[in-house]
């Protein structure tokens, strides 16, 4: 292996987001924060969004983080980022990382229209995505990344819609870096953070972290239930790289979706008396589509 | 140097003498022309800043105060909706103590859409922490932005520099731009507190418990009250400099003598210095007390300047619905309580939407609180547009 090929495989721990945070165990966002941060390294600006990780770390006067911390609201991380970046340029300081990131909710649904506004800018700004699938902080309610069939606190039925797909969206705004990456594989995230960040512009991560109290699963599953979630095909690991999908982490073997839902308390439902009804089926459909379209 | 310029011209060319490293700009009416011309400033190599246009007022006030936390000296400009629509962000500001100016276009707020000017619009985030001073003409709206900068980076708190939409940025005055060195005489380069450098590893905008959070709002509230010195003396100095009278906190026109006291902000103070120069004529002693700063409000100083007047009426373009006037309001929670029996003070809401507020509106509110006080009343309302059943 080269040099460069070296350090971008090789798995970063400085701890730059400290432990003493206030986060439930086995949460998948403690465990990505610490994984894009410590990537990023010291030269480095977190833009937070309100949300679970801004909650567990920086309540006044202990916050977790050994790097600058802005958190201003819940919607507006990329723009405050994006103000970051420009007072950066017009002070002629720099270079440095600044990593917007925001939950799922602040992501894809109220913070959308900022996001978009940084894409399309053309900020160098990384912008990370801690996907729980769900409003945590205010308690598991249902955002627009909550997957079909999920019950949530406000889709006590389960969820009736498709999570809307923003690794997509981001690329179509012509930006240059999209990835999407997952909590079990330490290497693969912070390769992709250190690639984004060698890379001038906007760029998108989107990683799924896995809540054990909102998914209902025992804490020391978390990294398990992230392999499930790529073996069945749910949540597809790729890159795009101007505009093109390149790098598709291939299963090796595939998983029906049963396995995957079945450890969560959110999916119980949609199995009578181990029976799987037809929303597992309509699950296994969406895999499937995933396992053709990005021919995983 | 004297020019015939527009008003949004003058604060354009104002704020670029002050050099702001940031400019977020979003369009909306009367806003538009002052970023409209930084824009050109900007792009002519006038002005070495990042001009940035965002996709909304919210991403406007996050940029600037994201830019803020960076170290920038900042700008940015809206009107009504578009203020609304910053408004979590604009108390985000203050909260995080960032010296950011911003111009509010005054105009009237939705529905019905009103693209007219009243100062609805800047009156609902009164309460939020930003120092908030009213302009009467355009030499004072493009003097109150070089006074603006010096207030902000010395209190740390965010200025909103209100001027009438339309009646003051779209109208053609006279206005002296000063030249570039003595704005750099007057501003020095900002010097900022806390910043977001990997340098310098800090948390800016930790969460507070119960056990800090009231605190962080005395302590908002007084260095709002603070403020009060730094705007006298920044007004004070801007003259000494400029050699004009600009800004500060109060002010007067024959005031003395009178047995009419009306009280004012904005532009509309020109149409009623205009008609008590007519009353005087006649022989009527009317005088006027002019709001500049509404926030901190100078409650002191009108107590001062009319604890002798017995007849005071209150002229704003805007509106608490439900409870009335708001600076009405202001004005009579400035007198003690045991006082007010005798003392009447009228209440007049007036111009809003747009709505033209002329000599003989003004000549009968005088004559009106000359015979009995007002509680409330809509000056040029036209009762034929209403009906029993809108009521
Ligand atoms: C404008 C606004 N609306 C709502 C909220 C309440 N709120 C705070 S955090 C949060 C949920 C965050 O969800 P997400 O972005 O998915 O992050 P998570 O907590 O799941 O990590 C909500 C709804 C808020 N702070 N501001
Ligand atoms: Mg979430």
């Amino acid at each position: 292996m080269n040099e460069k090929a070296e350090e971008l495989n090789r798995v970063e721990k400085k701890d730059l987001f400290a432990s003493g945070h206030r986060a439930c165990g086995g949460c998948g966002q403690a465990l990505a924060a610490r994984l894009v941060h410590d990537a990023a390294g010291e030269n480095t600006i977190a833009c937070v969004a309100t949300g679970c990780l801004e909650v567990f770390s920086s309540p006044y006067p202990d916050p977790s983080w050994r790097i600058p911390f802005l958190h201003s609201l819940f919607e507006n991380p990329a723009a405050v980022a994006s103000g970051v970046e420009v007072a950066y340029k017009a002070l002629k300081k720099g270079p440095v990382n600044i990593i917007a990131q925001a939950g799922d909710g602040s992501t894809a649904d109220i913070g959308f229209q900022c996001i978009s506004g940084m894409f399309e800018r053309g900020h160098n700004v990384l912008y990370v995505c801690y996907d729980n699938e769900a409003y945590m902080n205010t308690g598991v309610q249902r955002s627009s990344f909550t997957p079909y069939g999920a019950w949530t606190s406000t889709t006590p039925m389960g969820n009736k819609t498709r999570k809307k797909n923003l690794p997509l969206i981001a690329a179509d705004h012509g930006i240059p870096y999209v990835a999407t990456a997952t909590v079990d594989d330490f290497k693969d995230l912070q390769r992709k953070v250190k690639t984004a960040l060698s890379i001038e512009g906007p760029k998108y991560i989107h990683i799924l972290v896995p809540c054990p109290l909102g998914w209902g699963h025992p804490g020391d599953l978390t990294v398990k239930i992230c392999r499930l979630a790529k073996d069945t095909g749910l949540f597809p690991i790729f890159e795009i790289i101007d505009g093109k999908v390149t790098n598709v982490q291939k299963i090796p073997v595939k998983v029906p979706v049963e396995e995957y839902l079945k450890p969560q308390g959110r999916f119980r439902f949609l199995f009578k008396k181990g029976v799987p009804t037809e929303e597992v089926a309509e699950i296994q459909k969406i895999a499937n589509q995933n396992i053709e379209r990005f021919n995983l | 140097m004297l020019k015939q310029i527009e008003g949004s011209q003058a604060v354009a060319d104002v704020v670029a003498l002050c050099r702001p490293n940031v400019i977020s700009a979003y369009p909306i009416t009367p806003q538009t022309h002052i970023v409209e011309d930084l824009s050109v400033i900007v792009g002519q190599g006038k002005l070495d800043a990042e001009f940035v246009n965002v996709e909304s007022e919210f991403s406007a006030a996050s940029v600037v105060l994201g830019a803020s936390a960076a170290g920038a000296r900042t700008y940015t400009a809206t009107s009504s909706q578009g203020l609304l629509l910053m408004a979590e962000v604009i108390y985000c500001i203050s909260g995080m103590r960032l010296p950011i100016v911003l111009t509010c276009a005054n105009r009237a707020i939705s529905a019905p859409l009103s693209i007219w000017n009243d100062q609805q619009d800047s009156m609902a985030v009164r309460d939020a922490g930003w120092i908030q001073l009213f302009a009467e003409d355009n030499q004072e709206a493009a003097d109150l932005h070089i006074q603006a900068y010096k207030i902000a980076e010395q209190t740390f708190l965010p200025v909103m520099v209100c001027m009438d939409g339309f009646i003051l940025t779209h109208a053609f005055e006279p206005v002296d731009i000063p030249e570039q060195k003595q704005v750099d005489d007057f501003l020095p380069p900002f010097k900022p507190r806390h910043i977001v450098d990997p340098r310098w590893p800090r948390g800016i905008g930790l969460y507070a418990d119960p056990r800090f959070y009231m605190e962080t709002r005395y302590i908002l509230h007084r260095a709002m009250e603070k403020s009060e010195k730094t705007i006298k003396e920044v007004s004070a100095d801007f003259a000494k400099t400029f050699g004009r009278d600009s800004g500060g906190f109060i002010k007067t026109y024959k005031l003395k003598e009178a047995d009419v006291a009306i009280v004012s902000m904005g532009s509309v103070v020109g149409t009623i210095k205009d008609l008590i120069d007519q009353l005087e004529e006649e022989g009527k002693k009317v005088g006027l007390l002019q709001i500049c700063s509404y926030r901190p409000f100078p409650r002191q100083e009108i107590y001062n300047i009319l604890k002798d007047k017995m007849n005071i009426v209150v002229l704003e373009k805007c509106i608490s619905l439900g409870r009335g006037g708001i600076l009405a309001s202001d004005i009579r929670w400035s007198f003690p309580r045991a006082e007010k029996k005798d003392r009447n003070i009228s209440s007049f809401i007036a111009g809003l939407g747009g709505r033209n507020i002329t000599s003989d509106d003004l000549r009968y509110m005088v004559e009106r609180v000359e015979k009995e006080p007002v509680e409330l009343e809509f000056l040029g309302l036209k009762k034929e547009l209403i009906s029993d059943k809108d009521l």
